[in-house]
């Protein structure tokens, strides 16, 4: 075994160069203070790729001051998400839309927490020359009627339609507010925000719809009915095109969770960091929305 | 046309070939590394990651590539050197053996979403690993077993049948003959595939998604117990690795320097596997020197 | 061990002592025993990875047949895929699976024969200094950042070449050539290698040009080997799902021509796999398109062995 045990050496040798490396490299990371509370516990939330940089965000503040707990948080899907909450293999499961919109979830088994809204809007390349649309319009260009650019008042172009993925839930709120039960016509599909973001802004002709987060000075975001897209309208539902960012919960949560969860809801979340990443927050909204779609107002 | 002008006519169709070849090769790397290189910087490489505001590191994400490439070789690697010895060695030449064969290949063919959402339903989710630098692993195991056992298997196949016939004669057995002899000699084949494999480990994004998970907690490099959970040694904590974090800024990164970011990650991935590939190579002709006391 | 015969007429101790030797294994014996063991322990436990993953993967890719019963038939051939809707139809993703794959080993073959051939027999030295670790450099670029390259590059480039939005399968095609060439090349050029040197030897002493040697000579003896090679990078091709994903433009429609938004098998099964509830129809569809891509690397396998039987009929090895 005398030159087994000299390849195991070598294996040695490299791990512990790269442990090595490693050890140079080592970050300034600070470890965390350690706080008078004793809540300790594990919490792992999976699910919704829109509310995942938020939640990590926010759970990375959150073990600041609780050091005993150990937080993580995944993307994934919310059909990922709503799927393991359910079967109790994740203590949250994060989600974009209503468990009742999704089949094979047991919704009366889940808690709902709404831990913050998104506005989504129409957005255009820039090329096309189109700023405003109208909804009846923006309809059926998605549904295939409208074609060209030039019949909504751009220019002389093929429009070329990016649809999100079947079933995202981004794809859901969008339908819900705009085509109305009607069919969207078979085009690309893209499932994030961040390719549609490229694709639109690259492709002559092309049109999509983005998360408010997403915007960038390279596409054009489009106002439906002369109202434009911004945080004001979407809290007066003035905008139609929104949805809240849900936490799921099986039952009752453990301490940590359940801690986590008043903290996602608390000042410091939802008028800082909420605001900060792009997202709406929870306590300025005047309307509220169920899960059939029906609006009251708070 | 003669035989002549037609040898001179396919020299050069091959030169031109070759000349394309190396040109999108090129190409490749210098745009890579042109629009990736200008934004890397110390802090880039050893700072936390942040995709919100911007001001990104991937110092963690780093570390986690090497961790989870280490822990896969050290699964992996005596896993299909045995599987390897066996086929090379002990196997038969009938229809089970090709049936273990083209069962190896299955794994290395199959789409690595699907690897990933087997590993996050059975070691993630039912074995209740949690998203973990080890279930990363153990995902990460199903590609590198067909390729370095398939890499291992020719290596020592191609070792000339004297050298085994001598070993045998001397009154070793098979197994001491195959380690002491043989793998010593296919040593250096072993390392090229191990390069190969390690190459393919780095560049993995879709099996990582869901085992080794999408975050880098902070974690702290002054602590190397491996049972502390804030430790990078620690295998049970999430691991986002540089090929991840690039799939995940560019999905959804709401950062404004998404690009740059991105860019600049995969420059280091690139430059990562580089550096790896001749380490690798210089360990191998090392070793080879070593073991066979050759110059 | 073997009973032996070997008793001879000796004082009892003496006796005692042979049979001791005789029945009792040898150091080596007992080595072999115990490598024996290990390597099929090892190979048991692949065994074991591998019958998991099928069992798996065809269980719940059956389920669609099985619990939401739908037809087979109908899955493979229908056109329409909306599984929100309850229709499936699978036919858009297996063709544009097919045009890609095939499209991107068309296309990458010659390329891979040619450098290989460069590399073996044109100018081995510089081949090996050179071109192998940049090949084995191009493995290890993540399949995202093909993605995104190609959205970058390819994609405007073919929508000012050939018109149209770029998105389709013509650049998928050319992104998928360039991933799959390091798998097909290096292959190759093993296969080259295997070729007995005394060959290529006969053949220049017989008065053949290079090209006659390579074309005649070596590439015929390495057809199989090549196959081989051009296989594996298929079903590499086959697979692969985020870089395609980005430049296909993954619409669920049978594909109309090469620059029309198409979509593959795995680009689907990415991104909506994480939409999907467990158990619905719409995840059960999924897998079935899981499975249709196990069953294709399958017979992918197949399909390599049987070449590889072929081959080793023409020349011993």
């Amino acid at each position: 075994m005398n030159n087994g045990s000299k390849l195991a050496m070598g294996i040695a040798a490299i791990s512990l160069l790269l442990v090595g490396c490693g050890k140079a490299t080592s970050s300034t990371s600070s470890k965390s203070s350690s706080s008078s509370q004793a809540l300790s516990g594990k919490v792992t939330a999976v699910g919704s790729t829109a509310l995942q940089p938020l939640a990590a965000k926010a759970g990375t503040n959150f073990t600041t001051k609780n050091s005993k707990v150990t937080l993580t948080v995944q993307g994934g899907g919310s059909g990922t998400g709503l799927s393991q909450v359910q079967a109790g293999a994740v203590s949250i499961g994060d989600s974009d839309i209503f468990a009742e919109e999704k089949d094979g979830i047991k919704a009366d088994k889940l808690t709902d927490h709404k831990v913050a809204v998104v506005g989504m809007a129409p957005v255009v390349n820039k090329d096309t020359g189109v700023k405003n649309l109208k909804m009846a319009q923006l309809k059926q260009i998605f549904t295939g009627k409208i074609t060209n650019w030039k019949e909504v008042g751009g220019k002389d172009q093929k429009i070329v339609i990016v649809n999100r993925a079947q079933g995202s839930g981004t794809r859901a709120t969008f339908e819900n507010a705009v085509l109305k039960g009607a069919t969207a016509v078979k085009s690309q599909e893209q499932d994030s925000n961040g390719a549609v973001q490229k694709i639109v802004s690259s492709t002559p002709g092309a049109i999509s719809y983005l998360a408010f987060s997403y915007f960038t000075n390279k596409l054009q975001a489009v106002s439906i009915n002369n109202i434009t897209p911004t945080d004001n309208n979407v809290e007066n539902n003035k905008w139609k095109i929104w949805s809240y960012e849900h936490m799921y919960t099986k039952g009752k949560p453990d301490a940590a969770t359940a801690a986590f969860l008043t903290y996602m809801n608390s000042k410091t979340v939802q008028d800082s960091l909420v605001k900060d990443m792009g997202y709406i927050s929870i306590h300025d909204m005047k309307v509220a929305k169920d899960a059939k779609g029906v609006v009251t107002q708070n | 046309m003669n035989a002549k002008q037609r040898d001179r006519v396919a020299t050069v169709v091959i030169d031109l070939i070759v000349a394309a070849v190396v040109g999108i090769l090129l190409f490749l790397l210098v745009y890579i590394l042109s629009a990736g290189l200008p934004h890397v910087s110390w802090q880039f490489l050893t700072g936390a990651s942040d995709p919100m505001s911007g001001a990104g590191g991937i110092g963690v994400q780093l570390f986690n590539s090497f961790y989870l490439l280490v822990l896969t070789m050290l699964i992996s690697l005596p896993i299909s050197l045995g599987a390897g010895i066996y086929l090379a060695e002990y196997a038969k030449d009938n229809w089970r053996t090709s049936l273990i064969r083209s069962a190896i290949e299955v794994l290395s063919s199959l789409p690595s979403v699907v690897v990933g959402l087997f590993g996050f339903l059975l070691f993630v989710v039912k074995f209740k690993m949690g998203f973990s630098v080890i279930s990363g692993a153990i995902a990460l195991t199903f590609f590198n077993l067909p390729l370095l056992t398939r890499n291992i298997e020719e290596s020592l196949s191609a070792v000339s049948r004297s050298q085994r016939e001598a070993g045998l004669s001397l009154g070793l057995s098979k197994w001491k003959t195959e380690i002491g002899i043989i793998l010593p000699v296919a040593l250096p084949g072993i390392v090229t595939g191990v390069v190969l494999s390690a190459g393919r480990v780095f560049g993995e994004a879709a099996a990582l998604i869901y085992t080794a998970g999408q975050s880098a907690p902070v974690t702290n490099f002054s602590d190397w117990n491996p049972m502390d959970p804030a430790s990078p040694l620690n295998p049970l904590r999430p691991a986002e690795t540089l090929a991840v974090h690039i799939w995940k800024i560019n999905t959804e990164g709401m950062a404004s320097n998404a690009a740059q970011l991105s860019a600049a990650a995969s420059a280091i991935l690139i430059l990562a596997v580089l550096l790896f590939n001749l380490g690798a190579r210089l360990l191998g002709n090392f070793l080879y020197r070593r073991v066979t006391a050759s110059k | 061990m073997e009973q032996t015969n070997l008793q001879l007429n000796k004082p009892d101790s003496q006796t005692n002592e042979w049979d001791a030797r005789l029945h009792h294994a040898t150091r080596a014996t007992r080595e072999d025993w115990v490598g024996r063991g290990i390597s099929y322990l090892c190979i048991g436990a692949i065994i074991l990875v591998v019958a998991s993953m099928l069992w798996f993967i065809t269980s719940k890719g059956i389920a669609t047949f099985t619990q939401n019963h739908v037809s087979v038939l109908k899955f493979l051939t229908g056109t329409n895929w909306a599984p929100d809707t309850g229709h499936i139809g699978a036919a858009p993703m297996i063709v544009g699976s097919f045009a890609v794959t095939f499209a991107a080993a068309i296309v990458a073959t010659p390329f891979a024969i040619g450098t290989a051939i460069f590399m073996t027999e044109i100018s081995p030295n510089r081949g090996r200094k050179l071109l192998q670790p940049v090949i084995e450099l191009l493995v290890g670029i993540p399949s995202v950042v093909y993605g995104f390259i190609g959205l970058a590059v390819v994609v405007p480039f073919m929508r000012h070449l050939v018109g149209g939005s770029g998105f389709g399968i013509i650049s998928a095609t050319f992104v998928l050539f360039v991933m799959v060439l390091p798998t097909i090349t290096s292959m190759t050029v093993d296969s080259l290698r295997a070729v007995p040197r005394y060959y290529k030897e006969a053949s220049l002493a017989l008065g053949a040009t290079r090209w006659q040697t390579i074309s005649r000579v070596i590439l015929r003896s390495a057809t199989s080997g090549i196959l081989t090679a051009v296989i594996f990078g298929m079903a590499r091709a086959f697979g692969e799902a985020l870089a395609v994903q980005m430049v296909i433009g993954n619409a669920a429609v049978m594909p109309k021509n090469l620059i029309s938004a198409a979509s593959t098998l795995t680009s689907q099964l990415t991104s909506g796999i994480g939409d999907t509830i467990d158990g619905t129809l719409p995840n059960n569809a999924l897998w079935s398109l899981a499975l249709i891509l196990l069953l294709m690397s399958l017979f992918f396998n197949a399909l390599v062995r049987f070449i590889a039987k072929r081959g080793q009929l023409k020349h011993e090895r």
